[in-house]
């Protein structure tokens, strides 16, 4: 288990260490553009942040503890309600009347995840406690 | 702020995420890593806020939109029991799905607010895009309804079999991916509505087969596809932190489902195509002999376990569907005040959906240290003098590892029959969840105890006193 843990971060750590060298070789983005002309669609550049997204999310999920797999569950169903960002866009400055309602609609759905995933991970994570002191014991019977 | 500076930022809450994940590795660094996602929440709205730079009216509609949702959201998370946690993630994904068509939606009907072209003039990639996250979504959207129908028992955990299903389902991805096609061509509003309708009624086609015992798979793979949707709408508008947050969710969802999958020894194929639990297996009856059991008392299970040197709580979904995580951390409590080494066994699939009993027990202040995980265990029960089953059962039937012919044979089990005695409470002498006899009733070393969880449980702690 926790050599499988071990490997798990160690691949964290490499995967880490070639995202920096990505960023970090000017040279070769440089010639990428030469080549292109820099004209690389930008489409490119999401797609390679979306499948280094997706080797990150397998390593950090993989590390994560079975034990805290219900509060993994609320917490991505929270984050992936970051979509409310399309919603404000949509109710803020779109001049359609439909796409203001939709985007509001979809703005009332998103927050009550955004909200209610937080809160319920928080309450579920608070209840995570390590075994008393034996000083302690004896006193909790309630 | 400069477009620039905002993908700048929306990028920090996407690594801000990702520390959020990274947090739960742990219960002491979770809490931290939770308030992170919180922080990066908070800087993704903001960012998009003075971005947009709203009009009075449209900031006004936004924060109304926000209260509003965001009460919601904040009362369930407050009122919500722990039992029910599975029913309201897969709410939770139904909400992301939704959301995710109506942004579509938005998108389409008002394409200037977005940067992605003018009406009719809506650039072909960003159409695909939208198209792939507004089918996702939509099946999300009825799939997840479907889950929490079943989860929540307002619908039978029975699989539905539709004649030629397989047929109807390929039909209608088919008339999806044609549809989508002539969407990204005319950009046609009615062809948009289209899509979604068929991908509806796809979400709900593919839910229906699949059997109440399989749901923890249907939940996290749920989970995974709202990820998917929520990427896809993240390329169409080119934001980054929808993007790497799409990505984490697809991929955790998927993980979590072939952890599910593996815990029940299934291909995930043959969850998907659903069926599993209809047929009753019936194996056992057929040998025509009534078969003896030992049943015991709560004074016997009490003598035996206060004379244990090690004890081992085997807990499965019953336990938290009879209330007794709290009785039973009592009794754990007595045992220990008697020098008895008390620890828990948790199977993978132990509750409906992943690590679903860790969070019952630790509802009932069982510290986290003393719960362990199927393979951290398994070796223990052999030196083990009692195991106390209480709520579990197929997890324990040790047809998965002797019988071929059983149907769950190969799925991983807790090897309770290795210890010197089990006990095993149970309402009744009636099969599991998978409809199947359970070997371990018959053996010489198991002591059945015929009631409720809970208050067997109640009187087995009142019989030591």
């Amino acid at each position: 288990m926790s050599a499988s843990l071990d490997r798990a971060l160690e691949g964290l750590d490499s995967a880490v260490a070639a995202v920096h060298q990505a960023a970090s070789s000017d040279t070769a983005a440089a010639l990428a553009s030469g080549a292109t002309g820099g004209m690389i669609d930008p489409f490119v550049f999401r797609l390679a942040i979306f499948i280094l997204a997706i080797l990150v999310g397998y390593y950090v999920v993989w590390a994560v503890t079975p034990a805290l797999h219900t509060p993994l569950m609320a917490v991505t169903n929270a984050i992936s309600s970051v979509i409310v960002v399309g919603a404000l866009l949509a109710v803020g400055i779109s001049t359609s009347g439909l796409a203001t309602g939709f985007g509001f609609v979809a703005v009332v759905l998103a927050s009550v995840n955004i909200f209610g995933g937080f809160l319920v991970t928080q309450r579920m994570l608070a209840m995570y406690k390590k075994k008393e002191k034996p000083a302690k014991q004896g006193n909790d019977h309630v | 702020m400069s477009e620039s500076v905002a993908a700048f930022l929306y990028l920090v809450s996407g690594v801000l995420f990702i520390m959020a994940l990274r947090g739960l590795s742990h219960p002491t660094t979770s809490r931290r890593g939770n308030l992170l996602g919180m922080l990066g929440m908070a800087i993704a709205i903001v960012t998009t806020l003075v971005l947009a730079g709203p009009s009075f009216g449209g900031f006004a509609l936004i924060v109304v939109g926000i209260a509003l949702g965001g009460g919601i959201g904040a009362l369930i998370a407050k009122r919500i029991p722990m039992t029910a946690m599975p029913q309201l993630v897969a709410a939770f994904h139904s909400l992301v799905g939704l959301a995710a068509v109506l942004v579509a939606a938005a998108a389409l009907y008002a394409p200037t607010a977005f940067g992605i072209g003018t009406l009719g003039g809506i650039h072909a990639q960003a159409l695909v895009e939208m198209a792939i996250g507004t089918a996702v979504g939509a099946v999300t959207f009825t799939g997840s309804i479907i889950a929490f129908l079943k989860l929540d028992g307002r619908m039978s955990g029975k699989p539905i079999m539709l004649p030629n299903r397989h047929a109807i389902n390929i039909g209608l991805l088919v008339a999806l991916v044609v549809l989508v096609g002539v969407l990204v061509i005319t950009e046609s509003h009615l062809v948009f509505w289209l899509v979604v309708l068929v991908a509806l009624a796809l979400g709900v086609l593919l839910i229906i087969p699949i059997g109440g015992a399989d749901m923890p798979v249907v939940v996290s793979m749920l989970n995974s596809y709202s990820g998917w949707a929520a990427a896809g709408i993240g390329f169409t508008l080119g934001n980054l932190a929808l993007i790497i947050t799409g990505a984490l969710v697809g991929s955790s969802g998927a993980i979590l489902s072939y952890i599910m999958c593996k815990g029940m020894n299934r291909s995930f194929i043959s969850v998907i195509l659903g069926g599993f639990g209809a047929d009753t297996a019936s194996a056992a009856a057929d040998d025509g002999v009534e078969r003896v059991v030992k049943q015991g008392s709560a004074d016997d299970a009490a003598f035996l376990m206060s004379n244990a040197s090690r004890v081992i709580i085997v807990p499965g979904y019953g336990m938290a569907v009879a209330q007794a995580q709290h009785a039973l951390r009592e009794l754990a409590d007595v045992l220990k005040a008697n020098d008895v080494e008390v620890k828990y066994a948790i199977h993978p699939v132990a509750g409906r959906m992943p690590g679903h009993m860790n969070v019952l027990l630790a509802e009932a202040n069982v510290p986290y240290d003393e719960v362990f995980e199927l393979e951290d265990i398994n070796a223990e029960f052999a030196q083990t003098d009692v195991v106390y089953v209480i709520g579990a059962n197929d997890v324990t039937n040790p047809a998965a590892r002797d019988d071929p012919s059983s149907p769950i044979f190969g799925m991983p089990i807790l090897e309770v029959d290795r210890a010197k005695t089990c006990l095993f409470v149970k309402r009744s002498l009636g099969s599991g969840y998978a409809g199947i006899d359970n070997e371990l009733f018959y053996k010489d070393g198991t002591m059945m105890l015929l009631g409720d969880a809970k208050k067997m449980t109640e009187e087995i702690v009142k019989a030591m006193a």
